[in-house]
């Protein structure tokens, strides 16, 4: 109880903040639109408001501030118009419709999925090989680390283009771009949990006269699946930001990138921040998934109390 | 397997060397140790911290490779002996795998050599009896308290057919209450099985009451200072402690150890 008060108090903050943000962003277009209205503005012309500070503004117009929560064309919009925003886009709309925040959703969603396959079983094999060979502990790993250094927003253009040109798209590019940043969190975690057992673990297997076959199915892969899920949990999310970063050069097709895209060209700010709050919701769900699979699977294995 | 050999001893070291090369230079871990045991033998080593007794019983175990001299287990060399599973290794933890069941932990071995699953079922029965576990095959490590995780991680090393024990202060961990019910259990299993078990420990108490010959160890370098042939019966209730045999010997151990110490405290 005490947590969902504390919870709620967060929330009612961030809220709140939000709110009163709204006012001075957006009390230039609400006073040039009670100007037009015909009602008594200070000061009345609209150049010298551009001029004006937004703060001092608000404070010799106090009437305007409803209006600043109701705009059709906000700088920021107020949380109850994305609201109504993602209601209309996703229950109001069929999912097959171009404006159904479903579709785009579902759009990226596959990409992203496609891309944490690829990603996460690239990382895994990785893994598997770093932990085995010096050798390509010593030659992988460092491109490995040099390659999240690089700007994904700068590389996923030509990842798209360089795919174009040799026949390749659709899902497939921007899957790429997402298995491109989820397999990191997957080969440092694997690493790490296929590195985990201690030394009297490995001694035990020996006086088993064990295989390394034997020693990685029995001991390594199963005391490195805490450490996979936590890198799970990473690498899905860094997969939704690969995937909508991979929608945003293609054209605007179709996405939650495209249509943050497309928001952006048309100045329509509501539907970029409901498209910004699905993919946010998105990744909550798909990262709130692997946790419930995480514990399920521990579990069952009996590595959570 | 190699019945004629049934009177040479199971572990023989003739001036056994063992020098570790670190960065702060080399380390004589083990200097000239000569030591024979014999079959059925209950022998423990006793010494303070880097006196080399962990260090030896690792060489038998081929788990450490010695440097000079030579050491035969079973009449093979020690990795000979480690690839035919001669022995089973109990290490200071249980290191019991936390996900799988006591008995899926025991099976650990049995899975890795081969057995077929009517035999380690049938095994592991048979192990668990012998620590006193039965029943608590299906119960996951945590829900066990400290002294039967270290039961069960016995009870694993004799699942399959080696017949060396090797124990590296397997009760150090342990509660004195604890210790002492497991050290009496221990003998009951080893008059049973009649393995040869090698046991580190830190205890005097602990060395004399379990075994037949205490190797007393000192360190820099290491090096063996006596060895004592227990005068203590086979049949050792807990209160045998008392009667001045048993304080004669520990007596002893306590000189030896002292006299290894030299001017060191």
């Amino acid at each position: 109880m005490k947590q969902i008060t504390a919870v709620l108090w967060v929330v009612a903050a961030i809220v709140a903040f939000w709110y009163i943000a709204c006012i001075p962003m957006n009390i230039d277009s609400a006073l040039n639109a009670a100007e037009r209205a015909g009602e008594q503005v200070d000061p009345p012309n609209a150049k010298e408001r551009m001029q004006e500070n937004d703060i001092i503004l608000v404070w010799d117009n106090s009437f305007a501030i409803p209006d600043t929560w109701d705009q059709d064309r906000p700088r920021l919009p107020a949380p109850h118009e994305v609201i109504t925003e993602l209601w209309d886009s996703t229950v109001g709309k069929k999912i097959t419709s171009k404006r159904s925040l479903v579709y785009h959703g579902w759009v990226t969603l596959s990409a992203t999925m496609l891309g944490f396959v690829i990603g996460t079983g690239l990382g895994i094999l990785l893994a598997v090989g770093i932990v085995h060979s010096k050798v390509m502990d010593l030659s992988v790993m460092p491109w490995a680390i040099v390659s999240q250094t690089i700007p994904i927003i700068a590389l996923a253009p030509m990842i798209i283009v360089v795919l174009y040109s040799v026949g390749v798209q659709g899902i497939i590019p921007k899957a790429i771009i997402s298995a491109y940043l989820s397999f990191f969190p997957v080969v440092v975690g694997m690493v790490k949990g296929l590195r985990s057992p201690d030394a009297m673990q490995l001694d035990l297997l020996r006086t088993y006269n064990a295989s390394q076959s034997q020693g990685f199915w029995k001991l390594r892969l199963p005391a490195s699946m805490p450490y996979l899920f936590a890198s799970l949990k990473i690498g899905i999310a860094a997969s939704l930001v690969g995937a909508i970063v991979g929608e945003l050069p293609t054209g605007a097709v179709a996405g939650l990138g495209a249509r943050l895209l497309a928001g952006s060209y048309y100045g329509q700010t509501v539907q970029i921040w409901s498209a910004l709050f699905a993919a946010a919701i998105l990744a909550g769900c798909l990262v709130g998934l692997l946790g419930l699979i995480e514990r399920t699977v521990l579990r069952r294995m009996g590595m959570a109390q | 397997m190699i019945k004629e050999k049934k009177n040479q001893p199971v572990v023989e070291a003739r001036q056994l060397d063992l020098t570790f090369q670190t960065n702060d230079g080399p380390i004589h871990a083990l200097k000239d140790v000569n030591l024979s045991i014999d079959r059925g033998e209950f022998v423990s080593f006793i010494g303070p911290s880097g006196c080399g007794k962990t260090t030896f019983l690792r060489c038998i175990a081929a788990l450490e490779t010695p440097t000079g001299g030579t050491l035969t287990v079973n009449g093979m060399t020690p990795d000979e002996a480690r690839r035919n599973r001669a022995y089973g290794y109990v290490f200071q933890a249980a290191g019991l795998y936390p996900w799988r069941t006591i008995a899926k932990n025991i099976k650990l071995p049995l899975e890795i050599m081969g057995y077929s699953s009517a035999e380690q079922d049938e095994r592991v029965n048979k192990v668990l009896e012998l620590v006193d576990l039965a029943g608590f095959g299906g119960k996951f490590p945590w829900q066990l308290s400290g002294g039967m995780q270290q039961r069960a991680s016995i009870a694993r090393a004799l699942a399959f057919d080696a017949d060396i024990l090797l124990m590296d202060e397997p009760f150090g961990a342990l509660d004195e209450i604890v210790r002492d019910h497991l050290n009496e259990q221990l003998l009951e299993l080893w008059a049973r099985t009649e393995k040869t078990i090698g046991f580190v420990t830190h205890s005097i108490p602990e060395a004399v009451y379990l075994s037949t010959k205490i190797v007393v160890m000192s360190p820099r370098p290491g090096r063996i200072t006596d060895v004592i042939d227990s005068p203590l019966p086979k049949e050792r209730p807990l209160d045998i402690r008392d009667t001045p045999e048993f304080i004669e010997v520990a007596h002893r151990v306590r000189e030896g150890l002292r006299a290894g110490h030299g001017d060191d405290v």
